[in-house]
């Protein structure tokens, strides 16, 4: 409720904002109506909604008066010529919408027209005028600013003439347009017209069509503003929904894409992944698309998010197609990760449906209302692609829905992670959903095959704002969780597992093999060295030695001279030559040379 | 406005004739309704006038739509013509007087 209340003083301020040159509206409070129709509808004037049997166009008047009524200060009127008074209060009821209080806090009258044709004779002229006065009383009773006629062709069946008839709608049309009420006027869709009996003729303000359409199984309700005098509108079809709220139309392209957008980062949960995201994890707000063949972990990297998502105290909601609430706490307890407490606390609320229960349509109805009740921080939905079997062959219903379900997330700035299952045969990087280019992170998670193992795979396909990491990486699930490893990028390519394992030990032991050759080779050296070192010890020593002996000549020789000298003189002085020694000497050499 | 009234073990017709205003057609369909009254249930009928401008409010309970209407409300069935009864035949047959005349 206090989302609608959000948007209801959001659409005030529009409407009062809208300046006197353009046409005055009137908001419906019809969640997205007000959107594609620009604010409203034409205030003071007639507008036609038709449809087939079962579109919702009681609803959609009954919703226009009540909100009008509750939220924009505008009394009501309704005149129904098909159901009774009781009847309209108890279906208004299961949309939230409670008529009796209305009416007994006199802010909604209604008045419930029988015309039964069996009691009634016709003779003569005749006009509608106590139909004026009734409606007349009822808007004069409560000062009605909105009316609702549901539907007025119902007067055809009770009335033989219709050439009065005619004129009279056309009169009470004008008139009520004099009024200066806001009316809506429901007709059933007719062979080849929009109205059996082509009401839309004298109601050309506005008309816009509603549709209930079955398609491979599943029915998807659409709306479509047929014309609008006098303003702009939205001229797509837009899908709708009945829920418990009453309608919601989702205009896509009438959304501005001006979500406000957080740096706030929060963590996936997995270090190795928020490591590979500049080592802060996801963006808070953002939607990430996790795809991967079958058995790759995709519901388990969602269980680390929501995980880490409670621990921080945060509300997570949990939308699962293929496993039951036990099943998956089971199976996450497998790998370390209790979110049964989580549960318990209140935090985690898990989702379970088959997607083929109802169409998409309804998932995208649970989906909201479990928004609005839980306000859940992140979203959870696994898988994805498993709505595609609600879908039917219609895969751009499914794009469509998710788009909007993106929409809505960005909106209230809730984290969406979203998984999808690829089948094995299509390219990985092509999603069934084609919605890759709508999520903000796209991780994707592969099998690679070999030595006759499958090892898992993650990257980072895309990461939008953030410089994250190319890398490839091996996806473990271990008792404690999924862990990141580096994987191993060779020569050969990338191995993953036991490939992986050999190859580190091969590594290893290479390393020890050139660490023991180095030592060898370390210990070589130095004992060549250390040879050469005694060498030189050895050569010195020899040097020595010989120097020593070469002094010794050098003494023996001098001694020998010596003794040379004192032989000649002691010879001399036997031959008794009378001379010096000094002088005689030189001579004694010549001589005796 | 009008009211004539007998009781002699016969039947009595209580009529009401919804108008809205004294347009034309609604003196028209007075007129003619008491020219037939007094041909064929003299003395045997009451008929009420009610003016829609002056109480709306009625409008609902007999289910008035058009104007003029006219509501048997006895004897029962209810029965209601709507015109300006200028057809006597089909204001009889609506009537359901034709076994009584």
């Amino acid at each position: 409720m206090a989302y609608f209340s959000k948007m209801h003083t959001k659409q005030k301020r529009i409407s009062s904002q809208q300046p006197e040159r353009t046409l005055p509206k009137c908001p419906t409070g019809i969640t997205g109506f007000d959107e594609i129709t620009l604010g409203g509808l034409p205030r003071g004037r007639p507008s036609l909604i038709c449809g087939g049997a079962g579109c919702g166009k009681t609803l959609f008047g009954i919703e226009f008066l009540a909100r009008g009524a509750q939220d924009f200060g505008e009394p009501g009127v309704c005149i129904s010529f098909e159901e009774t008074s009781d009847d309209l209060a108890q279906n208004a009821i299961s949309l939230g919408f409670d008529l009796k209080a209305l009416e007994r806090a006199n802010k909604l009258v209604v008045d419930y027209i029988h015309i039964d044709k069996s009691e009634i004779a016709e003779t003569g002229e005749y006009d509608l005028e106590g139909l004026f006065i009734r409606i007349g009383s009822a808007i004069d009773s409560i000062g009605a600013k909105r009316v609702l006629l549901d539907t007025p062709e119902a007067l055809f069946g009770g009335l033989n003439d219709e050439g009065v008839l005619r004129s009279e709608l056309r009169r009470l049309f004008r008139w009520l347009k004099d009024k200066g009420v806001t009316a809506v006027i429901t007709g059933e869709k007719g062979e080849g017209t929009l109205t059996r009996h082509g009401i839309e003729e004298y109601v050309s303000d506005c008309v816009v069509l509603l549709d209930h359409r079955l398609q491979s199984g599943v029915v998807t309700r659409r709306m479509r503003v047929l014309k609008y005098r006098g303003s702009m509108h939205g001229t797509n079809e837009y899908p709708f929904l009945i829920g418990q709220k009453g309608i919601s139309v989702l205009p896509v392209t009438s959304l501005g894409l001006n979500h406000k957008i957080s740096d706030e980062r929060i963590s996936s949960g997995i270090s190795g992944l928020d490591e590979m995201l500049e080592g802060r994890g996801f963006y808070r707000g953002s939607s990430i698309l996790v795809s991967g063949t079958a058995g790759t972990g995709k519901t388990s990297m969602a269980a680390h998010l929501v995980d880490a998502t409670c621990a921080r105290g945060e509300a997570c909601l949990y939308f699962s197609f293929e496993e039951s609430p036990d099943q998956i706490l089971r199976n996450m307890r497998s790998i370390g990760i209790d979110l049964a407490r989580w549960i318990k606390k209140g935090l985690l609320h898990i989702h379970s449906t088959r997607p083929t229960t109802h169409g998409l349509e309804l998932h995208l109805v649970d989906m909201h209302n479990l928004l609005e009740s839980h306000k859940p921080k992140v979203v959870v939905v696994d898988p994805l692609s498993s709505l595609m079997s609600g879908a039917g062959e219609n895969t751009s219903d499914l794009t469509n829905m998710v788009l909007r379900v993106i929409d809505r997330l960005k909106q209230l700035g809730t984290t969406g992670f979203f998984t999808s299952l690829t089948s094995g045969g299509h390219a990985a990087e092509a999603t069934e959903l084609n919605i890759s280019s709508l999520v903000d992170t796209w991780l994707l998670l592969r099998d690679l095959e070999s030595d006759g193992e499958r090892n898992r795979v993650l990257y980072v396909l895309k990461s939008r704002g953030m410089a994250h990491s190319n890398q490839l990486r091996e996806f473990l699930m271990t008792k404690n969780g999924v862990e990141l490893r580096e994987a191993y990028l060779g020569p050969a390519g990338v191995l993953t597992g036991s490939a992986r394992l050999a190859q580190e030990l091969r590594e290893r032991d290479d390393e020890s093999r050139v660490k023991r050759e180095s030592e060898d080779r370390r210990l070589a050296l130095g004992r060549k060295l250390r040879a050469a070192e005694a060498q030189i010890l050895a050569l010195e020593a020899e040097k020595e030695a010989a120097e020593l002996e070469l002094k010794t000549a050098e003494i023996e020789n001098a001694r020998r001279r010596d003794s040379a000298l004192a032989q000649r003189a002691e010879m001399a002085q036997s031959r008794k030559v009378n001379s010096s020694l000094t002088v005689s000497r030189p001579k004694t050499r010549e001589a005796g040379a | 406005m009008a009211a004539k009234r007998e009781s002699s073990g016969i039947p009595e017709y209580d009529l009401r004739l919804y108008v809205a205003g004294q347009t034309p057609r609604s003196v028209q369909a007075f007129a003619n309704l008491t020219k037939i009254c007094e041909e064929h249930l003299a003395g045997r009928y009451h008929i009420q006038v009610i003016d829609l401008l002056e109480h709306p409010q009625l409008a609902k309970g007999d289910q008035i739509l058009a104007i003029p209407t006219l509501v048997r409300t006895l004897p029962e069935p209810i029965r209601k013509i709507i015109g300006d009864l200028s057809n006597k035949e089909r204001v009889l047959v609506g009537l359901d007087m034709r076994a009584t005349v």
